[in-house]
């Protein structure tokens, strides 16, 4: 770790002196000194909940800071609107886009310049910068109906039409395939050769490694070093933003292969579209064996979605055997039905979806199990029993390590991790046959994230089956015994782990053919 | 200078239960602007508007007017805490105090003691099955409940307006838009004939808020409704059915609401006329708020919303201002429930026109601010 | 003919009122606010344009004063809503009870006074033709006003910037913030413009349609607006159509009731509201359709984080 400041011969852009923003109880960012030189890319790195967002966001102007000082080139700059950011020459591409779904493509660019610009010209000029940095786009298209890595490149183009001096990504690569990321790093390597400078946050270290000048490293709030991400290991890189080593994920091959009981047989799964902007499904077959752990990626908004509501049954199929559950065609029958053949469920959204946000954590294990759980929890009539759940809710806490500030308190006073933790933990505690997880560990801290993986591989070499949907190819690579791919709602055969690579994966997520990577590969290089 | 809401981490016990009373005082204080904007003594004013509760026969008008007030609101809760919006109990009430009114207008003659028994099963079937039309529309074809329940009460008014001067009118009642009063076995007994008028619809009313208070607290289904209504996806993944919540809600509401239509008819008028309600349905919404869509609360906020009827009659007799003043106070009283239940989530902070770091500047309670 | 051509202008002054509080509700809901207090808002405006154009004596005062009214009206809920982030459904639900209450009080000794009425245009020449004249050129002036309005929302909606910003803001509001755009500003003159149109309804209520005031005159026209919204897909043009065929249930009705026609009259008096239950059925039945036209941040309550 070298603190290499004054040494950058460029000029400095943005530098920034004890920035600090306290939410409540909260320090999110605690005197937070940043330096940006002109033409460099820069890092930010952090964990989860580490400040990152914050930060940036003040420096966007969307949150006022509660103390500190931004120099844009050398003068102090109050920044107290987006607007005003952007006339500094300040752009951004958010993690969570910032897009309006009902509104086409030209008419969301238009929303973000100056307003004087007619609508008219608008659709020109993003064609131009399309054509310019090889972003392909319709400017006439709704963007409801656009793939995610669309939807970026229109707020990648979007922030380019401004003409920033400054650009800031927010995990740009998380929503993309291998392949997508690389096509990013070329625009981005472009923009620096034009004197560009680029605010790059991400938590994954090697493209860190690869493409960053230096490097800023936020932990708990507060600056923990600045460095030459490229003289730094993957594991350093981790060490600094982590704090402590973090838990290695143990993973032992299955034993038994092909004769092990299916637990999960999904046969021919078609779904038409539920909503305006959802995905159908076509076609999907798949089988989870007792003692595995499968693993589906893809890239955000392929179908992975509907396909945990159809197979956890809270959307019912056309067809009973679509859907096979412990041998049973469960295609026809409710979610209910699924859990009491031993299958178990936990979606994408924790608030909202896995939990109540506004209910305790009992009541909020009351809401997966009552009926699983039925004799032990309801007392004649349908009466709960509370300590009975109470008592239910605290071993589950104790089991998972989840921390908290209250008895116990609603589920969203809780952090991401804790609460995915609970939820992960309200479903092993049933010992489930069979798990079924979407995006076990997004916005989930490393400690978190590793002891959620454990436990599914635990589970898995206990006896039960265990499906994992993820975005996050190290995760699916770290955990999987096979990884499927689902793109524009088909899915692939799975691919046995030893034969699984991030190439092969990654350009089945961008929609080839599975049996064409050669040929693929050949066109690609 | 401009209000800025700040999150709290945790709900605020503390508002959760002086809301209701910040709520009360906020609106009497309104009231007495009022008043002395009209040229009244607002002090006199407000006197008189509470003076109701010094007799012992007007605590009884008091329990009649609060009887189908806390039935309603009730019933009304549970469709708010499921996060379902049956404003159309106005029509309700009317079919149920309709269909409870088969029996003694068309068998006038029939005397027994089953008599009331069926008027007030058959006024709690009415109103269910009239509650369950916008239900039906919605789980079937997705149309907006808060529309078609309110678009029912007009319909309700005029069925009632077509039966009482057209087939069902009192044949010996000299041409008067209303039907035959009911006999004896029709009528609903009074609590203590005595004192006062109050009939055992007050008791029903009581009876039906501890039944839900339990329901909502300590059963699954009131769990199921509380889910559905604070999450309707976190509900699905449950197992819990939007549909059948929509029509539990809208017949259970309905239900409690038609024997409040059916009480009032048997127990308080005795008969059928153009108009049976001076606006419990719609007077309910707001004591189920102020409540705070709990039944035991409800009891109490049914009993300040009969004061506002009584107290605008008060007024109206003694300084000659419109009745309407009931309502003015009603619809204040929601307001500013509404506004205080904003203090249970959020803390407000006032920010002066030169906007200070976040940080240096202190948290100013709403009191503090006004 | 005669007959017919009275009726047809009658359709026009009942379809008017509905028109105009529509559209204001429309560009409310456009920006992602439900504001259920119309009914309460177009009796706001009735009472004072009455009282207004009678102190004053004259109609179009009267009307300016609905107008003002029920913006200021309106505003009461933009703050409860957007400042204190209220639940909307029941914040508008109290605006109209708390508006029905106070009209009813304010207006206590106005009921049954004759007031001034608004008279039609009369063109010489273009006035006198046959039928067509009165139809095209002998409405009252509001008539005229109500549908250039409808034009001029649909052009400020879908031509203008800030019509565009207004659809962005309904879209997500959450997108709005982060780019910086005013959400509770924008919301907050999208509620006063439709307190406005809704005052402007209910001064044309009791200042043309029905020149008096009684109690509890909107009758339910504030609702219907509400749902013409809905039937009209969030859209100007439709709502003008919608407007027009509940002005001809509406006057159907009453006239049908006047020729005698053997059915009760309170089956008559129901109808404009059976056809509006009968209409939004029709119309939400695609649930896919329904989901893309709505608002999506429609009711949705907003707090931005600073």
């Amino acid at each position: 770790m070298v603190d290499d400041t004054r040494s950058i011969p460029h000029a400095d852009l943005l530098e920034v002196r004890g920035l600090t923003k306290v939410f409540g109880q909260l320090k999110a960012c605690d005197r937070i000194d940043l330096t940006i030189a002109k033409g460099e890319i820069h890092a930010l790195l952090g964990e989860n909940g580490a400040g990152k967002s914050t930060l940036v966001k003040m420096l966007f102007g969307s949150l006022e800071p509660a103390a500190g000082e931004i120099r844009w080139k050398g003068k102090p700059v109050r920044i107290a609107s987006p607007g005003e950011a952007r006339r500094l020459g300040i752009g951004m591409v958010f993690q969570h886009f910032s897009l309006f779904e009902a509104l086409t493509a030209a008419e969301n660019i238009a929303l973000s310049l100056d307003r004087d610009t007619p609508i008219g010209d608008i659709a020109q000029r993003a064609r131009q910068v399309s054509a310019a940095y090889g972003l392909p786009l319709d400017p006439g298209a709704l963007v409801g109906d656009l793939s995610v890595g669309e939807r970026q490149r229109i707020e990648i183009i979007r922030c380019l039409l401004q003409e920033p001096e400054l650009i800031i990504l927010d995990e740009p690569t998380s929503v993309l395939t291998p392949q997508e990321a690389d096509k990013l790093f070329e625009t981005l390597e472009r923009l620096r050769g034009e004197g560009k400078s680029i605010l790059y946050i991400s938590h994954r270290l090697e493209e860190v490694k690869r493409m960053c000048d230096r490097a800023t490293v936020l932990r708990h709030g507060k600056v923990v070093g600045h460095c030459d991400p490229r003289g730094e290991t993957a594991a350093s890189l981790a060490r600094m933003m982590v704090g402590t080593e973090v838990l290695q994920v143990v993973r032992q091959a299955p034993e038994g292969g092909a004769t092990r009981e299916p637990v999960l047989e999904i046969r021919g799964l078609t779904r038409r579209p539920a909503g305006p902007f959802s995905v159908p499904l076509r076609g999907i077959s798949l089988t989870v064996r007792a003692g595995e752990v499968i693993g589906v990626a893809g890239v955000a908004g392929n179908g992975q979605g509907e396909f945990f509501e159809a197979v956890s049954g809270e959307a019912l199929q056309d067809d009973a055997g679509m859907v096979r559950i412990r041998g049973k065609d469960v295609g026809r029958t409710g979610i209910s039905a699924r859990r009491l053949l031993g299958a178990a469920f936990v979606p994408e959204e924790r608030l909202g979806h896995g939990a109540v946000p506004t209910m305790t954590l009992s009541d909020n294990l009351l809401l997966s199990r009552y009926r699983t759980d039925a004799k032990a929890f309801l007392a004649a009539a349908g009466v709960v029993r509370s300590g009975v759940v109470a008592a239910a809710s605290k071993r589950v806490v104790e089991a998972m390590d989840v921390r908290k500030s209250a008895e116990n308190p609603e589920a969203a006073a809780l952090s991401g991790g804790n609460l995915q933790k609970f939820i992960i933990g309200r479903e092993l505690d049933r010992q489930p046959a069979l798990m079924i997880v979407n995006q076990p560990t997004w916005g989930v801290d490393a400690g978190a994230a590793a002891r959620i993986r454990q436990a599914l591989i635990d589970l898995a070499r206990a006896g039960s089956a265990v499906l994992v949907i993820s975005q996050d190819l190290d995760e699916l690579f770290e955990i999987s015994d096979a990884i499927a791919v689902m793109h524009d709602g088909t899915m692939s055969p799975p691919l046995p782990r030893a034969e699984a690579t991030y190439e092969k994966v990654g350009l089945l997520m961008g929609g080839a053919e599975p049996g064409h990577f050669e040929h693929a590969h050949a066109g690609a290089a | 200078m401009r209000l800025e809401l700040v999150k709290r981490p945790q709900r605020s016990m503390l508002f959760s239960a002086l809301s209701p009373f910040i709520a009360f005082v906020l609106t009497a204080a309104a009231g007495a602007i009022m008043f002395a904007l009209l040229g009244y003594n607002p002090v006199k004013a407000l006197g008189t508007y509470i003076s109701p509760l010094t007799e012992v026969w007007q605590l009884h008008e008091l329990a009649i007017k609060a009887a189908p007030l806390i039935l309603i609101a009730v019933g009304l809760s549970v469709c708010y805490r499921a996060n379902i919006w049956n404003i159309g109990a106005e029509g309700q009430f009317i079919i149920g105090g309709v269909v409870g009114s088969i029996v003694p207008v068309l068998y006038p003659t029939y005397e027994s003691w089953l008599l009331l028994p069926l008027m007030m099963v058959m006024g709690m079937i009415g109103g269910a099955a009239y509650a369950s039309i916008p239900a039906l529309l919605k789980v079937r074809f997705n149309t907006n409940e808060i529309l078609t329940s309110l678009m029912l009460v007009y319909i309700a008014e005029n069925v009632l307006d077509w039966l009482v001067r057209g087939p069902w009118r009192d044949p010996n009642g000299y041409n008067f838009p209303q039907t035959a009063q009911f006999n004896d076995y029709a009528i609903l007994p009074a609590i203590a004939s005595s004192s006062g008028r109050a009939h055992i619809g007050f008791i029903f009313a009581l009876v039906a808020a501890v039944l839900m208070w339990f329901l909502m607290k300590r059963m699954l289904k009131g769990f199921e409704v509380r889910v559905m209504g604070a999450s309707p996806r976190a509900g699905r993944f449950a197992g819990f059915s939007h549909g059948k919540m929509v029509f539990f809600a809208f017949m259970v509401s309905g239900a409690l609401t038609g024997l409040a239509g059916i009480s009032e008819v048997s127990g308080t008028i005795n008969q059928l006329q153009p108009v049976i309600s001076p606006g419990y349905g719609f007077t309910a919404i707001i004591v189920a708020f102020l409540g705070r869509l709990n039944p035991l609360g409800i009891v109490a906020a049914g009993l300040v919303l009969a004061l506002t009827y009584l107290g605008g009659e008060a007024v109206q007799t003694a300084l000659g201002l419109s009745d309407k003043v009931a309502r003015v106070f009603q619809g204040m009283l929601l307001f500013f429930v509404l506004g205080c239940d904003t203090l249970i989530h959020y803390r407000i902070r006032l920010i002066g026109a030169k906007a200070e770091p976040a940080a240096a500047q202190p948290a100013a309670r709403l009191e503090e601010a006004h | 003919m005669e007959i017919l051509v009275a009726i047809l202008l009658t359709v026009a002054t009942a379809a008017t009122p509905l028109l105009i509080a529509a559209i204001g509700e429309l560009v409310v809901e456009r920006s992602g606010v439900l504001n259920l207090g119309v009914e309460g808002m177009i009796i706001m405006g009735a009472v004072s344009g009455f009282i207004a154009g009678y102190v004053t004596g004259s109609p179009w005062l009267g009307l300016l004063a609905a107008i003002v009214v029920g913006a200021l009206f309106s505003l009461l809920f933009g703050f409860m809503v957007l400042t204190l982030a209220t639940n909307q459904v029941a914040t508008g639900l109290s605006l109209t009870l708390l508006g029905l209450g106070l009209s009813g009080m304010i207006g206590a000794k106005f009921v049954g006074v004759p007031g001034p009425k608004l008279s039609n245009l009369y063109i010489p020449g273009l006035t006198d033709l046959p039928v067509v004249g009165r139809l095209v050129f002998g409405q009252d002036p509001v008539v005229y006003l109500s549908i250039a309005l409808t034009f001029g929302v649909g052009w400020f909606l879908f031509r203008t910037r800030t019509g565009l910003t207004l659809r962005a803001i309904g879209d997500s509001h959450g997108s709005a913030h982060a780019l910086g755009i005013s959400v509770v500003g924008y919301r907050y003159l999208a509620v006063m413009f439709g307190g406005a149109c809704s005052g402007l309804a209910g001064g044309y209520l009791s200042l043309v349609y029905t020149p008096q005031w009684t109690e509890n005159m909107s009758a339910g026209r504030g609702w219907i607006a509400l749902a013409l919204v809905v039937f009209a897909s969030w859209r100007p043009w439709r709502v003008l159509g919608g407007a027009y065929i509940f002005g001809a249930v509406w006057i159907g009705q009453l006239h049908a009731q006047a020729f005698g026609i053997p059915v009760p009259g309170q089956v008559l008096a129901a109808a404009p509201y059976a056809a509006t239950i009968l209409v939004l059925v029709l119309i939400s039945r695609n649930k896919r359709l329904t989901m893309m036209n709505t608002p999506a941040s429609l009711g949705q309550p907003f707090v931005p984080d600073r």
